[in-house]
């Protein structure tokens, strides 16, 4: 029995000892080589655009603020990828990658970042905030965390009541599942059988605040007991893993069999937001989760798994040119005129 | 006073034949009406379904009809069950939410004023919802189910703020707040839900959202109000009548949005103004309203404006004290009549 109590760790505890990804000889797999090509692609347009935004903010071609989601990738794309098209998702912030899967193209997101008419948003919001499209069965983000949940929950109990077989996730980090509407939404879900999935980030800081300041408890997974909703921890540097759980849960959710909370752990690694230098976080463990990245590592596996060399290749090259078709299409794009800005309020 | 039977004025608008209904059954008439249209329209909240049917039984009877599927129970989640009324609606469902007292609403604040009421404008998808929240007092509710919190949400760009006075309109707005695209506050005040009776008209009754109704004529001066202070505002000017001051009296219905014509109007032909609420007086509605007189009617006015609303405390329980909190038919009779002297 772990002591996992905040004191008998120390300050910054950390995803303890995270499960070691069998990098070589994951047999079978659980994709198709197209599939596994596929995902490798879209892990690597996420990772591209996000160094290039990186980037451009750097050279202070940005506009406000702007999330990495260095890290994050395996969880978006995986949770991405399971998700069938009639399915609904509501993304948070660290997820550019699940847009990216849902069909999301990155011109109309980069217009959002730089707050141009052709972003989603019309210039409305901000970053990946309020990247809805309902056509693409995403439901906008909004700051206020973690209120994507008892929305998502909310598609969720409007598929159920109509007897559809679709299901309804969101995501939340570790920061997020602090708060009221975390666990008022679990419980209804729970209450309710509702077709709803929990996919939990735990990148092991809220900002600048780490996990033994946040809880008590060494898994946000345990919590989903006190609902009566299963639990499964993954490793979320593990695109497949991800994939597979998360393919589970959503099966189970649309068959009626109700909801469920997948905790992936991950290391968040660069600042908070571009403006934050993370000072804060122990070198030593950034160098620890960094030989644990996703996308090297996913790469790495379909090496093992006998991929050419020069189809992951072509592969990275198609996602720098798409992304670089990307920025200059919303870059070159007219901002909004000053005209629209009371348009839309309300709907007609 | 026999207001209680007799209240329920019809408006001018409402000449078609109808039965007598009280308030609360006129919420529930409509309630009942459109869910029988659109298989869309669910109820959530609090103790509304099964046989219960809500703390004040508006809802009764409405689970047996559609079902629990649509007549659904929540846990005390507020913030969530909002929040979950917000995907229904995205999804296309058109929920009504039943907030046990209006009082309660704040613990929903974040659902409704940071995602559902920018949402359209953020990335153009509708959230048409309606939350029913049973306000004000009068009835010794104490602090914590008394209040008339509207002002937070005509203050917040996206929702739609409605407050009915009369059994027709009860139906009528409620019919409206359903069927809009945007989310709206449907204001509900409690103290009228079995102590008024009025006339509705049979046959499908819609009052569109914001639009003002003039309930009693007169050339005075105008008393602009809303909710449960019509009553008390009619009552007062049926007593100024006896000696011969004819006041006005402007039902806006409508909080957001406000029907500026409506007020421009009356205060045209009356030069004097009178707006009285429940809610406290700082900040609230009436501030608004004066404050837009103001600037847009200046010319027209005879004497300033008076604002006459609740004090800037909690709502207190014992009797004198709540009286001495609330605006009343007495308070409304004193400060018209030194209005029309001025
Ligand atoms: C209710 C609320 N409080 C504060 C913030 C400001 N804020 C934005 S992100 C963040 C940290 C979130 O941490 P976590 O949920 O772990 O997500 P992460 O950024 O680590 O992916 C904070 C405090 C917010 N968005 N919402
Ligand atoms: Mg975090």
């Amino acid at each position: 029995m772990v002591d996992s109590t905040a004191a008998a760790r120390g300050r910054g505890r950390r995803v303890g000892s995270p499960p070691v990804i069998d990098w070589t000889n994951r047999t079978p797999s659980p994709l198709s080589r197209d599939d596994e090509l596929q995902v490798y692609y879209w892990m690597r347009l996420t990772r591209t655009f996000d160094e290039r935004m990186v980037a451009m903010w750097k050279q202070g071609r940005g506009l406000g603020g702007a999330f990495s989601e260095r890290g994050h990738e395996a969880i978006a794309v995986g949770v991405g990828f399971a998700l069938r098209p009639d399915d609904v998702v509501a993304p948070m912030h660290r997820d550019l990658g699940c847009y990216l899967v849902r069909g999301m193209a990155p011109a109309r997101i980069f217009g959002n970042l730089l707050g141009r008419v052709t972003g989603v948003t019309r210039g409305r919001d901000a970053n990946l905030h309020g990247l809805g499209d309902l056509s693409l069965g995403i439901i906008g983000f909004v700051s206020h965390l973690p209120m994507s949940m008892p929305v998502a929950l909310g598609a969720a109990m409007a598929f159920q009541m109509r007897r559809e077989p679709r299901a309804a996730l969101t995501f939340v980090g570790d920061g997020g599942s602090s708060t009221g509407a975390w666990h008022e939404t679990l419980n209804m879900a729970a209450v309710y059988r509702a077709p709803f999935v929990l996919v939990v980030e735990n990148n092991q800081y809220a900002y600048s605040t780490p996990l033994d300041e946040q809880m008590a408890v060494a898994d946000i997974a345990t919590r989903a007991a006190g609902y009566g909703i299963p639990d499964v921890v993954v490793d979320g540097n593990d695109v497949e893993a991800v994939l597979v759980a998360t393919g589970e849960a959503l099966e189970r959710a649309r068959s009626g069999r109700g909801p469920t909370l997948i905790e992936a752990k991950t290391m968040r690694m660069l600042g908070h937001a571009i403006h934050d230098g993370a000072e804060y976080v122990p070198p030593d463990l950034l160098v620890e989760w960094q030989e644990r990245d996703p996308v090297a590592a996913y790469a790495q596996r379909l090496r093992n798994r006998g991929v050419e060399e020069s189809v992951l290749r072509a592969i990275d090259e198609r996602a720098n040119d798409e992304i670089a078709a990307a920025v200059a299409e919303a870059e070159a794009a007219p901002f909004p005129d000053p005209s629209e800005v009371g348009r839309g309020v309300y709907a007609p | 006073m026999n207001q209680t039977e007799t209240f329920g004025y019809a408006a001018p608008e409402a000449a078609a034949p109808g039965r007598e209904l009280t308030f609360l059954e006129a919420i529930r008439e409509g309630l009942w009406e459109e869910m029988a249209r659109d298989a869309a329209v669910c109820i959530i909240g609090e103790d509304v379904g099964g046989e219960f049917g809500g703390a004040f039984k508006v809802t009764h009877g409405l689970a047996a009809e559609f079902g629990d599927a649509r007549v659904r129970n929540t846990p005390l989640s507020e913030l969530s069950f909002v929040g979950m009324a917000t995907g229904m609606a995205l999804m296309g469902l058109r929920p009504v939410i039943e907030m046990q007292f209006a009082d309660f609403i704040s613990s929903a604040f974040d659902s409704i004023v940071q995602y559902a009421a920018t949402n359209h404008y953020r990335w153009g998808a509708p959230v048409p919802w309606v939350i029913r929240a049973p306000s004000d007092g009068g009835i010794s509710s104490g602090p914590f189910h008394s209040q008339n919190p509207e002002a937070w949400f005509v203050h917040t760009p996206g929702l739609k703020v409605v407050s009915p006075a009369t059994p027709a309109d009860a139906k009528g707005l409620l019919i409206s707040a359903i069927r809009d695209p945007n989310p709206v506050i449907y204001f509900e005040p409690k103290p009228l839900y079995r102590s008024v009776r009025g006339v509705v008209p049979e046959g499908e009754h819609v009052v569109p959202i914001g639009e003002a109704a003039v309930v009693r004529r007169g050339d005075d001066l105008s008393i602009i109000t809303y909710g449960a202070q019509v009553r008390e505002a009619v009552t007062a000017a049926e007593s100024m009548a006896r000696d011969g001051i004819a006041a006005e009296v402007l039902d806006l219905r409508t909080l957001k949005p406000l029907d500026w014509d409506a007020v421009a109007r009356t205060v045209d032909r009356t030069g004097k103004v009178l707006i009285v609420h429940s809610a406290n007086r700082l900040l609230g509605i009436g501030a608004e309203i004066a404050a837009e007189i103001a600037e847009r009617c200046f010319d027209m006015l005879d004497a300033p404006p008076v604002r006459l609303g609740g004090l800037d405390t909690p709502i207190p329980f014992s009797p004198p004290l709540e009286q001495a909190y609330r605006p009343a038919a007495a308070k409304i009779e004193a400060a018209a009549r030194s209005l029309a002297a001025y």
